[in-house]
């Protein structure tokens, strides 16, 4: 599903590579939590999947596509087989939830009919079944994350991005968000989800992956946060 | 691609930017209309040229006995018969020549009476003091030199005359309003040009929560920037339209309703002379902004 080939990537102007030869399978199916510290390169990992960013070096696999070969203009046909998620939840505040979830298959476009049936059935899978008409901002934030899940996964992407899903949300709310996730990973979609969240990461016993300055460090089946000294 | 949310995408776009979309239309039409008016300008002159070219001529005038004293040409005396024969067959041979035209004094007085009746002048001059002179149609206007060359300083004749050399100065005068407009116009239009980047680049700021959505879940940068390409675009065919406007409204009540009631004389362009230069404008009005968003869009909407 992933692969990288001793992956480094270096940006313009910046002395240490933000990622150093990292190399690293992920399978269909798996459930991979990315670990580190700020600046450790779990950005930079998650923007080569998204084929936001080029590797200087190695070479970066997607869906069984070298992307460092994949066109430009192929890029998009990509990124409609990934679904993403992020912290700050991205929703456009002048739509409602239901146009929301539609916007983004209208722009990959996808027939009336089709986002017609679409949207309750993926609002319905996250939760917020009937909620189609609210606004955004008359959601709490956690459901608002749902929303972006439900947009995220309305295509049925292979692949689930999560850049620190849960950072601005609360303990509580978070757990929430996991079940869907785990629930999401268990319909066979892969899911790769970068993290601060210790107890999320030690109550899932899921894969982890560590980065620390760019280098990969600890890459544990059924892990841990961090090692228990 | 569906219509529908292209068109709201566009509208929203519009109004968000109703002062850069003002901005940019007004300056389409003012350099377009500019452009328009400087192709008719040409148009106008090239007419003009058409029309009188077929009406001027060469003027050889001949010498008459007053012009002994006065003209150095024609120190010699008056021009005698067998000069003249000698001339009008030499003229006749020449290749560029169409056609020749005899014009004697009394002729030359008459038209000289109808011309000036109305003036005091009229009256002062006798037919013996006018001229006797060959007026030469050629075929190419513009071969006049051959017959200057060949005529000038020849014994009998006082005088070789291009009518072409005054209409030339106003030739000269009219291309010289017309570099005038281009040049205004050149400016006009990178004003144009900065402005449409501007907007562009504005509306993609402002679209960039939108756009960047778009960009994560796979639209393809076609269908990201076409509503941004179909916005310059559409503020560039308004802005065309007032620019067609303006030239239609110059031709109606500047040309037809005022110049060419004041000038008789000058044929004027027609119509179809208009009708020509606006597909042009409109064509230039839509693709110009179009192409300038495109390159825009490619420095600032990175897919």
């Amino acid at each position: 599903m992933i692969r990288f080939d001793s992956v480094s990537k270096s940006y313009p102007k910046q002395n240490r590579p933000a990622l150093h030869d990292v190399s690293l399978d992920i399978e269909r199916g798996e459930f991979v939590f990315l670990v580190g510290s700020s600046g450790s390169g779990k950005s930079t990992f998650l923007r080569l999947i998204l084929r936001e960013e080029r590797a200087s070096n190695g070479q970066v696999h997607v869906l069984g596509k070298d992307l460092a070969r994949l066109s430009n203009w192929k890029v998009p046909q990509m990124r409609r087989q990934l679904g993403t998620v992020f912290q700050d939840f991205r929703l456009l505040a002048n739509k409602t939830v239901g146009e929301n979830v539609a916007f983004a298959l209208e722009v990959i476009g996808k027939s009336r009919v089709q986002i017609r049936k679409t949207v309750p059935e993926v609002l319905d899978l996250v939760g917020l079944g009937g909620k189609d008409d609210r606004m955004p901002g008359e959601l709490s934030g956690g459901e608002q994350q749902r929303v972006a899940i439900a947009r995220a996964f309305a295509n049925r992407p292979m692949l689930l991005i999560a850049d620190e899903p849960t950072g601005n949300l609360d303990p509580q709310t978070s757990v929430g968000i996991m079940k869907l996730l785990d629930r999401i990973n268990r319909t066979g979609t892969t899911v790769v989800m970068a993290t601060h969240d210790q107890q999320i990461v030690d109550q899932m016993r899921k894969r982890v992956v560590e980065l620390e300055r760019g280098r990969l460090v600890r890459d544990q089946t059924r892990g841990v946060y961090g090692y228990q000294h | 691609m569906r219509a529908q949310f292209v068109l709201s995408e566009i509208s929203v776009g519009l109004r968000r930017n109703l002062t850069m979309t003002f901005a940019v239309i007004v300056s389409v039409a003012l350099s377009l209309a500019l452009a328009g008016g400087s192709l008719l300008a040409r148009e106008q002159v090239s007419t003009m040229k058409g029309y009188w070219y077929d009406k001027v001529q060469v003027s050889v005038y001949l010498c008459n006995e007053n012009d002994a004293d006065s003209d150095p040409n024609c120190a010699k005396g008056a021009v005698t018969g067998q000069q003249k024969e000698q001339i009008r067959t030499d003229l006749e041979k020449l290749r560029v020549v169409d056609k020749v035209y005899h014009e004697s004094a009394d002729e030359a007085y008459k038209h000289y009476k109808e011309q000036f009746k109305d003036s005091p002048l009229a009256d002062s001059l006798t037919p013996d003091q006018m001229q006797e002179s060959y007026r030469v149609k050629l075929d190419d206007p513009t071969k006049y030199r051959v017959l200057q060359t060949a005529f000038s300083g020849r014994p009998g004749v006082q005088e070789v005359q291009d009518q072409r050399n005054l209409l030339e100065n106003l030739f000269n005068l009219l291309n010289g309003m017309n570099i005038a407009a281009l040049f205004v116009m050149g400016l006009m239009l990178v004003v144009a040009l900065l402005l449409i980047v501007n907007t562009v680049r504005v509306s993609a700021f402002s679209r960039r929560r939108e756009t960047g959505i778009m960009r994560l879940v796979g639209a393809s940068s076609f269908y990201i920037q076409m509503p941004f390409i179909l916005e310059a675009a559409i503020a560039g065919l308004i802005g065309a339209g007032f620019a067609c406007v303006l030239l239609l409204g110059g031709k109606f009540f500047l040309i037809d309703s005022w110049l060419a009631e004041k000038i008789a004389l000058i044929n004027f362009i027609g119509w179809d002379a208009v009708f020509k230069v606006l597909p042009l404008l409109i064509a230039v009005g839509v693709l110009m902004p179009a192409v300038a968003a495109f390159f825009t869009l490619r420095k600032y909407l990175k897919v």
